[in-house]
């Protein structure tokens, strides 16, 4: 009789566990599904070929025009300059982590990188609209602070996070004799850090970056707040801009259900989670192959 | 009488509050083998690692007395200098994550060296030296993590004589191999001789009496007795070197 009830809870239990992760992959494979059908429905009436060669984005102009190049450029401009910003700021405080700080101090650092994760990404947009754009504005004496370049500073500060934490783990996990053998052969701290343990640790260190990248080209709140919206080919990071998150966002509510502004918005959309797949996927083959 | 190379006066070493080394003096002189033998525990390693200053990577080591090197306290040598001088081979073969040639010419790049021709012709003689040349001169730039573990012991080993050190420290070198490789790396150690000074730390009584001059036995972090390997293992003059060396304990 126990025995029997017992099997009923396993068998419970086990339907749960394995129902749950069979959600999650119906889940991706359904969003991306819904896309792909409004997506279809879009380019029906509108040629693909004018979505990729367009050079304006004029939604609401008669006709209109669908040119997805200012947004993807603008998407591509902020997302470069972030990661120029980040990456080396992130891989620094990595290493500074992982290595050199004794451990008192590695340990608050970890907690104020964590929450630094956990600060909403309204704030910083509001942070940048109040102090970081007017900044930006004085020092470059630029005609408005709302531009690219105050979008990806903010965006680098998202993702140091991700990168810092990520990097982190994976210097730490280079196996200590490494060092020991490079310290053994009269190497000093940096030489070791520089040539052995950057090394061994390189794919785990890219993943992290990857995902930083996933991070930041998927962010919305804050470059709609700072970027100054204008769906414009951008001539330098200095200029607003706007992003491919920030076109979906800032049109959904005005578009009329149904119609070709409506779903020329799901194949933004859609192009997005696709960029975004292929760098988590990125990631993940790199996280893997530093495993092995 | 011949000035030592390495003299070691009142050395104790502590890990935190526990005590490794006790009170430890003694001489090595140049170009011999020096065995060290011991039950585990016994601070064989701390000893060896205390004479290129490896232990104070841990962050509570702390030691007290003097390690002198050609009469010079090790403390007045920079870190890089003295372990380029004093090279150490660790018990697992600890290759780099690089090529064969790559792990080899590690040490003379971290101290300024770059030339392409120069650092070929030492990564050429390091190998030979160690034994491993004709193994592996085809295949030079292959990961040296492919490598059977004699191999890579050597690799490690060669690694040590590209720096050009004075000293050549041996932590169990051959725990983990099979007794061929155990003869070449015995065999690479007695030609080494003639240039190098080799302490050898073993667990192995069998290899100390074949490939070392004189031996010291350790315990529980205390130097029990040192005296030319061929009396050491027929008379010595303790009783407890005596039951270790006849398999009573350890």
């Amino acid at each position: 009789m126990f025995s029997k009830l017992q099997k009923i809870k396993e068998s419970i239990l086990e339907f749960f566990i394995r129902g749950s992760g069979i959600l999650i992959i119906l889940f991706v494979v359904l969003i991306f599904l819904f896309l792909l059908k409004d997506s279809l429905f879009f380019f029906k009436s509108y040629p693909l070929k004018d979505f990729f060669t367009q050079k304006k984005w004029l939604p609401i102009s008669e006709p209109p025009s669908f040119g997805i190049i200012p947004l993807l450029l603008g998407s591509i401009y902020v997302t470069f300059f972030a990661i120029i910003i980040c990456v080396p700021l992130g891989m620094g405080c990595a290493m500074f982590i992982a290595e050199v700080a004794p451990s008192f101090l590695r340990n608050i650092l970890k907690s104020f990188v964590e929450i630094l994760a956990a600060i909403p990404s309204v704030v910083l947009g509001f942070i940048g609209i109040v102090w970081l754009g007017p900044l930006v504005k004085k020092i470059f004496s630029i005609p408005t602070g709302m531009c690219g370049f105050t979008g990806s500073l903010l965006l680098a500060f998202m993702a140091l996070p991700t990168i810092i934490s990520i990097s982190e783990d994976a210097l730490r996990s280079v196996p200590y004799t490494y060092k020991e053998a490079a310290f053994g052969l009269g190497a000093t701290k940096w030489q070791t850090l520089w040539r052995v343990i950057l090394p061994a640790a390189s794919s785990g260190i890219i993943a992290a970056i990857m995902l930083g990248i996933g991070r930041v080209i998927g962010e919305t709140m804050v470059v709609m707040m700072v970027t100054g919206n204008s769906p414009i080919i951008p001539s330098s990071i200095l200029e607003p801009l706007r992003t491919l998150t920030a076109t979906i966002a800032s049109e959904m509510g005005e578009t009329v259900r149904g119609g070709l502004h409506y779903f020329a918005l799901f194949s933004v959309g859609l192009i997005l989670f696709i960029i975004t797949f292929i760098i988590n996927f990125l990631a993940d083959l790199f996280l893997h192959r530093s495993k092995k | 009488m011949v000035e030592p190379l390495i003299k070691i006066i009142n050395l104790s070493a502590y890990f935190g509050n526990l005590c490794v080394l006790k009170n430890l003096n003694i001489e090595i002189y140049k170009n011999e083998i020096l065995g060290i033998i011991g039950p585990a525990n016994s601070g064989k390693t701390t000893f060896l690692r205390a004479l290129n200053r490896l232990n104070y990577l841990q962050a509570n080591y702390h030691q007290k007395g003097k390690i002198l090197l050609e009469g010079k306290d090790i403390r007045e040598i920079k870190d890089s200098i003295l372990r380029k001088k004093i090279g150490i081979v660790f018990a697992l073969p600890q290759v780099l994550p690089m090529s064969i040639y790559e792990n080899v010419a590690y040490g003379p790049k971290v101290h300024g060296l770059r030339k392409r021709e120069h650092l070929d012709s030492i990564v050429e003689e390091a190998l030979k030296k160690a034994y491993l040349w004709e193994e592996v001169k085809d295949r030079l730039h292959t990961p040296a993590n492919k490598l059977s573990g004699g191999q890579q012991q050597r690799l490690c080993i060669a690694r040590v004589l590209a720096v050009e050190p004075e000293v050549i420290l041996y932590d169990e070198p051959c725990s983990g191999l099979d007794p061929i490789s155990t003869a070449k790396i015995e065999e690479a150690m007695r030609v080494l001789q003639e240039n190098y000074t080799q302490i050898l730390v073993t667990n192995n009584t069998k290899q100390a009496a074949r490939v070392t001059q004189r031996c010291a036995f350790f315990l529980m972090g205390e130097l029990i007795e040192s005296n030319a390997t061929s009396i050491l293992f027929t008379s010595p003059e303790d009783k407890r070197t005596d039951d270790y060396i006849r398999g009573r304990f350890g």
